[in-house]
């Protein structure tokens, strides 16, 4: 069979390489290229080396903490939006597997807002942030913990549904015999989900936390809709400063495409862990 | 005795039940109460918006008496206006069309194209299938950013700038996840249907197309849905690589008319808003089965 299939691959394989190779391959090859080199478009550039990379610090010899800033801001959003999400998520989904009326309505509703894209999504809620700051003559983007908390609100609200239905199968998946076993043996209601419902749902509290971490790393949409970067560039999100690198002010492409870079090792870096991290616990059941 | 416990808990549930019935009701009212905000001021005249943007008046009723209150009621409203005006501003009916289109032909490419090459890299082995399913894989943990410079300067060159062109985008950004996915299917799929198939006389595509391809069924629903949700909603590639004078997708649509008046018309906003969340609501209710079980299926793949 597979002798007879092999001549096919101008019909199985080349559709999906061609756009594959236009949409993915060659951007990322020349990506990487072009971060070592200073351009404004893709076909007038000029290698200088790691300037890029250095200039991404340090800016006439002056220190420029922006990207680090963006960095570290990034990185309190995730971690705080990791939390917020599962915990709020698993709590939900416990509550919505007690079998009680309405399930189905409430998780229809719980999940619509994930449904909404980024953009829709924040100017949502910018106008409910406004108008109730407003009282207060206030915006979202006075200061930077205003926009941070803002930002918080808008992702938690969008993905808890998500992650609610990702937790929902796995407390489903649970075998009932073991849930059995813990009632004959008198496990009060913590004990069972200290011991019985935890233990059993580290697989998907796994897969849930990175898919919450990658998606806060990402973030995008809602930072640009939602604060653009205000006040400042102190609410920035690393992927907002790439994208104002690089087109929000002219010469600095090179720059942006050389924090692109970092970003992408960061994003594989994290995404490289979760894959150890699941494959060991496979393995373990 | 035991019968009695039985009873004892059950009855325990039920009025258990009862109590968070009615916690989880108003907490759901909670949650979607932004967009019903939303769709509130969506019919309120500009002005209006944000001076008591929760009530129906102009005012709240405990700063102005019921009399006042009641007259300002008549005052906020103003019917369709801020539709009427949103739709002429943004072009809205052109935006949906290019989104419809959009997301529409990129699912079929995608789900069309890369179950096929699924197929052909899980049965043929060589070095060229192994090296296109680390490519699939790799390219999964690349983010958009990494791309996105060199991604819109090559489908200017390519003339990939319009609806059509940029479902080919979609395809080759898109191709790492679905491959990645069908693959995952295919190699769960017995062989000796496709061979019984073969020595029945089928050529290696009559035996896709009427055999593998509905067998896969379940992953081409899930695959849709995940990249639907993805392709409606995206934002940032359709920005970069249409050419944003001439095509606008919604979320570019939405998020234009902020910055080509510098401040926001708030009228039009909520309108577009409303207008905007209407599709997505319909597809959900439509559609809602398959999106919960496509969810559940990417999470444990992806």
């Amino acid at each position: 069979m597979e002798r007879a299939m092999r001549k096919y691959w101008p019909l199985f394989v080349l559709p999906t390489m061609i756009a594959f190779t236009i949409g993915f391959i060659v951007p990322f090859v020349y990506g990487i290229w072009l971060s070592f080199c200073k351009f404004t478009t893709v076909t007038d550039f000029k290698f200088v080396g790691l300037q890029n990379y250095t200039k991404i610090f340090v800016v006439n010899g002056e220190v420029d903490t922006t990207f680090l800033h963006s960095l570290w801001y990034t990185t309190l959003f995730t971690v705080v939006t990791v939390l917020i999400i599962n915990v709020i998520a698993f709590v939900i989904a416990m509550l919505l597997t007690k079998g009680i009326k309405g399930t189905n309505l409430f998780r229809t509703a719980f999940f619509l807002p994930n449904l909404i894209g980024g953009i829709v999504l924040s100017y949502i809620w910018l106008m409910i942030f406004n108008s109730f700051l407003a009282r207060y003559s206030k915006t979202i983007v006075s200061t930077q913990w205003y926009a941070f908390w803002g930002l918080v609100l808008v992702v938690c609200w969008q993905q808890i549904g998500y992650m609610m239905i990702i937790y929902i199968a796995g407390i489903q998946n649970i075998p009932g015999d073991i849930i059995e076993a813990a009632k004959i043996d008198g496990a009060s209601g913590w004990q069972m989900l200290r011991y019985v419902t935890i233990p059993m749902l580290m697989p998907t509290i796994t897969i849930c936390s990175f898919l919450t971490l990658t998606n806060g790393f990402k973030l995008f949409d809602q930072n640009l809709a939602l604060t653009g970067g205000n006040p400042g560039k102190l609410s920035e999100l690393l992927a907002l400063n790439i994208y104002d690198t690089m087109y929000g002010t002219t010469g600095w492409q090179g720059v942006g495409q050389a924090k692109a870079v970092i970003f992408f090792i960061l994003v594989a870096f994290i995404s490289v862990a979760q894959n150890k991290l699941t494959t060991g616990k496979e393995v373990e059941q | 005795m035991a019968k009695a416990s039985d009873n004892v808990s059950t009855v325990r549930r039920a009025k258990h039940g009862g109590v968070l019935t009615t916690i989880m009701a108003v907490i759901c009212f909670l949650w979607i109460s932004p967009i019903l905000v939303v769709i509130l001021n969506s019919f309120k005249r500009k002005a209006y918006i944000f001076k008591n943007p929760f009530g129906i008046s102009s005012q709240p009723l405990a700063s102005i008496g019921f009399e006042k209150w009641q007259k300002g009621i008549s005052k906020t409203f103003v019917g369709f206006l801020n539709y009427a005006n949103a739709v002429k501003k943004t072009n809205f009916f052109q935006c949906f069309g290019y989104s419809i289109f959009i997301t529409v032909a990129s699912v079929f490419l995608i789900v069309l194209c890369c179950s096929m090459c699924a197929w052909y890299i899980v049965r043929v082995h060589n070095t060229a299938t192994r090296a296109i399913y680390l490519l699939c894989l790799f390219s999964m943990i690349v983010p958009f950013q990494m791309v996105m410079f060199t991604l819109s300067k090559f489908a200017n060159i390519l003339h990939l700038s319009n609806p059509i062109g940029i479902t080919i985008v979609y395809l080759g950004f898109g191709a790492g996840l679905a491959v990645f996915m069908f693959t995952g299917f295919v190699k769960s799929v017995p062989l000796e249907i496709e061979e019984a198939a073969m020595i029945d006389g089928c050529t290696p595509p009559q035996t896709y197309f009427r055999v593998v391809m509905p067998i896969m069924k379940p992953t081409i629903i899930t695959v849709a849905i995940l990249d639907a949700m993805w392709i409606w909603n995206d934002y940032l590639l359709p920005a970069l690589v249409l050419n944003i004078n001439k095509y606008k997708t919604i979320p570019i649509a939405v998020q234009y008319l902020k910055q080509s008046h510098g401040q926001i018309d708030w009228g039009a906003m909520m309108a577009v808003l409303v207008l905007a969340i209407i599709p997505i609501v319909a597809f959900y209710i439509a559609a809602q089965k398959y999106i919960i079980e496509g969810v559940m299926a990417g999470a444990v793949k992806g």
